[in-house]
């Protein structure tokens, strides 16, 4: 048994100072009001204790007191909302370099893969002074990704990839914690976030055993399945291109437009007619219990790929789906766009 | 105990002995029945919202099921319901009036109507049954070892068939991908469907005991000018079960149909 | 009325609710809200020391890191079945079903509520609800957690989660004919003269309550039904392998349950309104702020429900909405808090035992409630959901708030119930022993909490057992605290001495008949001609 007694997790990650700041605050707000009430209890039992000689004034109330006491704690929990949704927003919306890392949970086990292939259990790699950006999906129940050093946290939702991000700043090793309960294990479902230099990182990587770079597993798996016999470059095929696509905005057969992200792509691949992609037809066949998420994940890091290695993607047009910036319908046009167009594929052919 | 000096010296035998009088009696059982009825709208509510929340979500496959349940018995049904609310409404006027023979007239009329709802709806059930919509393994399966038209108890049926014919008739051709990944998406709107479908029938089983026992009651001579609540309620009762077809109705049989 | 200073020994009076008439189907069928509140007050103390037995029984786990004592299903049993019996066959019938029935009435200067058939029945249904759940136990015990979340609880769990979630389902009912009953009750049966702006506080909250139980149990229900579908026939609503998505599942889930938490404080709320007042012998400061706070609860408590969600994989918008609408009810509480303690601003205070628990209740509930605001915000929200800090925040606000006020109530209205006083030396003591061994309890799940320890936790890493054993040495001091009220009121039912019509010399009209009061609660019908808590009408008074 240790015998020391902290009062906060270490600080491990940019953000931890500011959510403790935060903590501190309302721990003396909450200090504060407590003691408040407390002693103004503690004063009036003993100052208007029951005595002979003592009878109770009847008071029947003050209007002006009632404002008083809903005007200042309205005050202060819109200081309090405030101060919170900022660091949220900040926690929610990771920085356009970060390292990108993928993450599988399942019942009880995390799996990691680094963008260079290298796989880990449970124990995971990081290196200091960079944005991390962390996106995560579960094969079965809903779990949870929780470093407390870093005071960050999301659940990990099947069939759906969510994300997390931190910049590590201390290096040492840190718990990870499954924190949403997930079945028979899940108090085992715990890891390691291991804080390295950038240089012992990359030598860490270095020496990790990969069969490859996850975009290149992921370009296998694309000659694999087939994709490439309908997804090419040039204008006659079958499928859209993918070049340049992801991040970027699509035009869907009912004019809609949606952002190709992590959860398009998957969806595109699982789920092919939930969105036609605009001027296609939905004849693609669906991957579902083909791919496994690991699978879903590589291939995603190579359409990414596709994107980042192609310089002008947007100037060749192979998919003209994908909108460049000034093509995005504003609100209203997307209003005007909707609705009159059945969901089913329409026939138009490019 | 000494009675209340409140006015009323009115004892009917059916006033109950912790109400001051008829009045407050019948106020209070009316006003229960409007506050339980309030519970019942949000039981239905949470369903209803759930089920337009997935109707975005499945669109598609909201429209195939939707266009593969027969509208013409929905309608009928409609009708039903709306003839039994009418009957019941003059049952309740029959009591009021104090007249017995009508009275139980009316209530036989609105079980013959309510009746003939659940019939109608069994055949509908049937047909879901023929064609394979019934969701889940366990039916699925049972009903795959006799007739044999499912598989790994997922509902296709000739959804996926149905769906492809109509595309192509207005021009928007899908293929049998699409359609057949489409059809099996259905599984959840027809959860919906008999979920809905199935809370209103047995609402509709409750009203029919409800009815019985008026009858029952009424047939004694129960009810009279100054006495009439329990018709009143059960009226309110049966009125309230036909309003949630009125929007089940629309809900699941119209606003996603594109066909048939 | 009787002054306080009477030298006459009070005695029972000959003929009262529980004499009316004997033997075991005069209890069972009675229609009597009285006699169905005490059959009520048995069954929930039974299922609070079965809920209290596997807390025990966690805390005991829990003394060392290892997951030695109980295999993880065990443990994973233990906390959903002590999260169930708590909150679904202990608290929420709690305040209502027990003093609410017991009083409500009375307050209101009514013979009974408006339907006594129906509160007979709501009170089968529970039994047979609660049966449903020891049957679940008896059958192995359920390991979804009381939340239920899917698809773990439809797809994943081999435990019969059925059994259980069809327990809930019926027991739910019998809070809906509560809520029904109490609502009909507030607005058609009082007594002359005792118009809205006279009602009790009591009721005031209980009728916040109810409407919380009469729109917000339904959903529950539908809920449950989905789960037990889509668990027994596979069919799809929240399975994410059919498409289904389980977020929906806690959406509506936690439209229930969040406001929920309100039937389990509101009541508890108003036990306290009446307690402040009399033993300050003063009016209730700010009546009408304190009456529409509690109506502003119930319904604010409506549209925060998906504060539970934030790291759930819900929009950052929508994150936004909910967490600005969670500070909203704040508000109210804020202000129930600050009149309870001015009532007390000049009056004459004395610490019998429903005051002592009372003031226990103010204290722990603004601890309770001001942590609360630290999972309302953002920011703390994602480092601290699902930790400890939740079960340390809502341990405060259910065990330190009403189960508090519950027992409170149950000493304040405890002669009225049984005519018999309990002894004041030992009832002190054991609240003074409540309050220490529920501070040392939870205070330091708080510190666990922000240290990251997560929730549901059968094994945890070393560093966190200092804090687990005062935790568990606290959770033993609390157990005495707990079961000493159950030892003395036993023993006043036998030898306690007859209490009197007023023994605190209260307002109100249950203080007007008398303890225990007659079958039909007044021998007259009553009149009421002054404004509640009419404290020292020796015209004093101060506008
Ligand atoms: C009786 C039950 C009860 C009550 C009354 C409350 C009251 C409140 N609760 Fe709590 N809560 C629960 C029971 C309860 N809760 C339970 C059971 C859970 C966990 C469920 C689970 O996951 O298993 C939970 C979880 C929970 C969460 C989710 C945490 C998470 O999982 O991440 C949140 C987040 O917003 C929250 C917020 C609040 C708020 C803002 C209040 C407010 O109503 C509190 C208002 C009161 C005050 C604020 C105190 C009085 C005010 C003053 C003295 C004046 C000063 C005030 C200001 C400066 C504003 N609660
Ligand atoms: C009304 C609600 C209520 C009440 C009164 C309590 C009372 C208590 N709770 Fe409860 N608790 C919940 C509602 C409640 N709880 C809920 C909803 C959860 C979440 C469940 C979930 O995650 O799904 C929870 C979870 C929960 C946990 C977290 C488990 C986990 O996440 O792993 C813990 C841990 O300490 C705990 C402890 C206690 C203790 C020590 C008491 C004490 O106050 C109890 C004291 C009473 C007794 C001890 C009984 C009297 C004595 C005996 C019967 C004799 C035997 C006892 C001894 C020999 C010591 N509770
Ligand atoms: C039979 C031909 C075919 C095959 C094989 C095929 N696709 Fe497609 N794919 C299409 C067509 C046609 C579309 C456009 C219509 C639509 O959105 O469904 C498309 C759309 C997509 C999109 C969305 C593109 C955009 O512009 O928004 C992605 C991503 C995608 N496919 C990935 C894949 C992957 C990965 C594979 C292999 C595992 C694959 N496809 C196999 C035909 C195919
Ligand atoms: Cu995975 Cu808990
Ligand atoms: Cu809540």
């Amino acid at each position: 048994m240790e015998f020391k007694l902290p009062l906060f997790p270490e600080q491990a990650s940019s953000v931890a100072g500011q959510v403790d700041a935060f903590y501190l605050f309302l721990v003396l707000l909450t200090t504060f009001f407590s003691l408040l009430i407390a002693l103004m209890i503690v004063f009036f039992i003993i100052k208007y204790r029951k005595r002979p000689d003592h009878k109770a004034e009847q008071i029947h109330g003050s209007t002006l007191l009632e404002i008083v006491w809903t005007a200042i704690p309205l005050g202060i929990s819109m200081i309090i909302f405030v101060w919170g949704a900022m660091l949220y927003y900040h926690l929610q919306n990771p920085p356009k370099d970060a390292l990108e890392i993928y993450g599988v949970g399942k019942q009880w086990m995390w799996k990691f893969q680094h963008p260079g292939g290298q796989r880990e259990i449970n124990t995971l790699h990081v290196p200091t002074g960079r944005p991390v950006k962390v996106t995560l999906i579960s094969q079965d129940v809903i779990h949870d990704f929780f470093v407390p050093a870093f005071r960050i946290k999301t659940d990990v939702l099947p069939n759906r990839y969510m994300h997390t991000w931190f910049t590590p700043t201390r290096e040492g090793n840190y718990h990870l914690f499954c924190s949403q309960y997930c079945g028979t294990n899940h108090s085992g479902m715990i890891g390691e976030v291991v804080v390295m230099k950038p240089e012992d990182y990359a030598e860490w990587l270095a020496s990790g055993k990969a069969e490859g770079s996850m975009a290149s597993m992921g370009e296998k798996l694309f000659q694999e399945f087939g994709c490439t016999t309908c997804h090419r470059p040039d204008a006659g095929a079958r499928g859209p291109s993918l070049l340049g696509l992801y991040g970027r905005p699509v035009r869907l057969s009912d004019n809609r437009v949606v952002i190709a992200d992590d959860n398009y792509i998957r969806e595109s691949i699982l789920n092919p007619n939930a969105k036609i992609v605009s001027g296609f037809q939905p004849i693609m066949p669906t991957f579902q219990g083909v791919v496994s998420e690991e699978g879903l994940i590589q291939i995603t890091e190579y359409i990414k790929h596709l994107s980042q290695q192609d310089s002008e993607p947007l100037t060749n047009r192979s998919n003209p789906a994908v909108l460049r910036d000034t093509e995005v319908p504003t609100i209203q046009q997307e209003l005007k766009g909707r609705g009159n167009e059945p969901a089913a594929p329409s026939g138009k052919k490019p | 105990m000494s009675t209340s000096q409140t006015t009323s010296t009115d004892h009917h035998p059916a006033l109950v002995h912790h109400f001051d009088d008829m009045e407050q009696q019948k106020g209070a059982s009316t006003f229960g029945m409007w506050v339980f009825l309030l519970t019942e709208l949000m039981m239905f509510g949470g369903l209803f919202a759930s089920y337009l929340i997935y109707r975005l979500k499945f669109y598609a496959a909201w429209e195939a099921g939707s266009s593969s349940i027969d509208v013409h018995w929905g309608f009928i049904n409609t009708l039903v319901l709306i003839g039994s609310s009418f009957t019941m409404a003059m049952a309740v006027w029959a009591a009021q009036k104090g007249d017995k023979n009508k009275q139980v007239m009316f209530l036989i009329g609105t079980m013959i109507l309510g009746a003939a709802f659940l019939g109608i709806k069994g055949i509908e059930y049937k047909a879901k049954y023929d064609e394979c919509h019934i969701p889940g393994h366990i039916i699925g399966k049972a009903f795959n070892a006799s007739g044999g038209c499912m598989a790994d108890g997922k509902v296709t049926g000739d959804i996926a068939k149905e769906f492809m014919e109509h595309q192509a008739e207005i021009h928007k051709p899908v293929p049998e991908a699409f359609a057949k990944q489409t059809a099996d998406q259905t599984q959840i709107f027809f959860s919906f469907y008999f979920a809905m479908t199935g809370l209103h029938a047995f609402h509709m089983v409750i009203g029919l005991g409800l009815l019985g026992w008026l009858t029952l009651r009424a047939s004694r001579g129960e009810f009279s000018g100054q006495y009439f609540t329990p018709v009143e309620l059960g009226g309110l009762y049966w009125h309230f079960v036909d309003i949630v077809w009125i929007f089940l109705f629309p809900l699941l049989y119209l606003i996603n149909r594109t066909h048939g | 009325m009787s002054t306080a200073a009477t030298t006459v020994k009070p005695v029972m009076p000959a003929k009262h609710y529980l004499n009316d008439n004997y033997g075991i189907r005069s209890w069972l069928l009675t229609k009597d809200h009285k006699r169905i509140a005490i059959l009520y007050l048995c069954t929930i103390t039974f299922f609070f020391f079965l809920g209290g037995m596997f807390a025990a029984l966690i805390r005991l786990e829990l003394l060392t890191p290892e997951g030695d004592l109980f295999h993880s299903d065990t443990y994973n049993k233990l906390f959903t079945m002590h999260g169930v019996n708590m909150i679904f066959f202990f608290l929420i019938p709690s305040v209502p079903a027990v003093l609410g029935n017991f009083i409500l009435p009375i307050m209101l200067g009514a013979k009974d509520l408006a339907f006594p058939k129906i509160n007979l029945l709501s009170w089968y249904i529970f039994i047979v609800g609660a049966g449903f759940g020891l049957a679940a136990l008896i059958g192995g015990g359920v390991d979804t957690g009381w939340t239920f979340y899917t698809p773990l609880s439809t797809g994943y769990v081999r435990t019969p989660v059925i059994v259980l979630a069809v327990g809930i389902l019926i027991a739910g009912f019998a809070s809906i004919f509560t809520g029904l009953n109490f609502i009909v009750t507030t607005h058609r049966m009082r007594a002359p003269g005792m118009t809205w702006g006279r009602l009790p506080l009591m009721v005031w909250a209980n009728y916040a309550a109810s409407l919380i139980m009469i729109l917000g149990t339904p959903v529950i229900a539908i809920t449950l039904i989905l789960v037990a579908l889509e668990r027994g026939f596979h069919i799809g609503v929240f399975d994410p392998k059919l498409g289904g998505d389980p977020v929906l599942f806690q959406h509506m889930f936690w439209f229930y349950s969040h406001p929920a938490v309100y039937i389990m404080i509101l009541p508890g709320m108003g036990v306290i309104s009446e307690i402040v007042t009399c033993f300050s012998r003063k009016r209730v400061f700010g009546y009408t702020f304190i009456a529409f706070s509690s109506i502003a609860i119930a319904v604010f408590g409506f549209v925060v429900w998906a504060h539970h969600m934030f790291v759930a994989g819900i929009s950052t918008y929508s994150a936004l909405v909910f967490s600005l609408l969670s500070f909203a009810v704040a508000i109210p509480s804020a202000v129930k808090v600050f009149n309870w303690t001015a009532t007390m601003y000049k009056g004459s205070v004395s610490l019998e035992t429903p005051m002592l628990y009372a003031l226990a209740f103010i204290g722990l509930f603004t601890i309770g409630g001001l942590t609360g605001l630290f999972l309302a915000a953002l920011g703390t929200d994602i480092h601290i959901h699902d930790t400890y800090f939740v079960v340390a925040h809502f341990h405060y606000v259910m065990v330190g708030g009403m189960v508090t006020a519950y027992l409170g109530g149950i000493h304040f209205w405890w002669p009225k119930m049984t005519g018999k006083m309990y002894p004041e030396a030992p009832a002190k003591l054991a609240a003074l022993i409540t309050f220490i061994g529920f501070n040392l309890t939870f205070f330091p799940q708080f510190i666990l909490g922000y240290l990251g320890m997560p929730r549901r936790y059968h094994a945890y890493p070393p560093e966190f057992q200092v804090l687990n054993v005062l935790s568990s040495a606290g959770a033993s001091v609390l157990a005495v605290g707990f079961i000493m009220p159950l030892v003395y009121f036993l023993w006043s039912l036998k030898f306690g001495e007859a209490a009197g019509d007023n023994p605190w010399d209260a307002k109100g009209l249950e203080w007007q008949t008398t303890s225990p009061p007659p079958t039909h609660n007044f021998h007259e019908v009553p009149i009421v001609t002054e404004d509640p808590y009419n404290y020292g009408e020796e015209a004093n008074v101060v506008h």
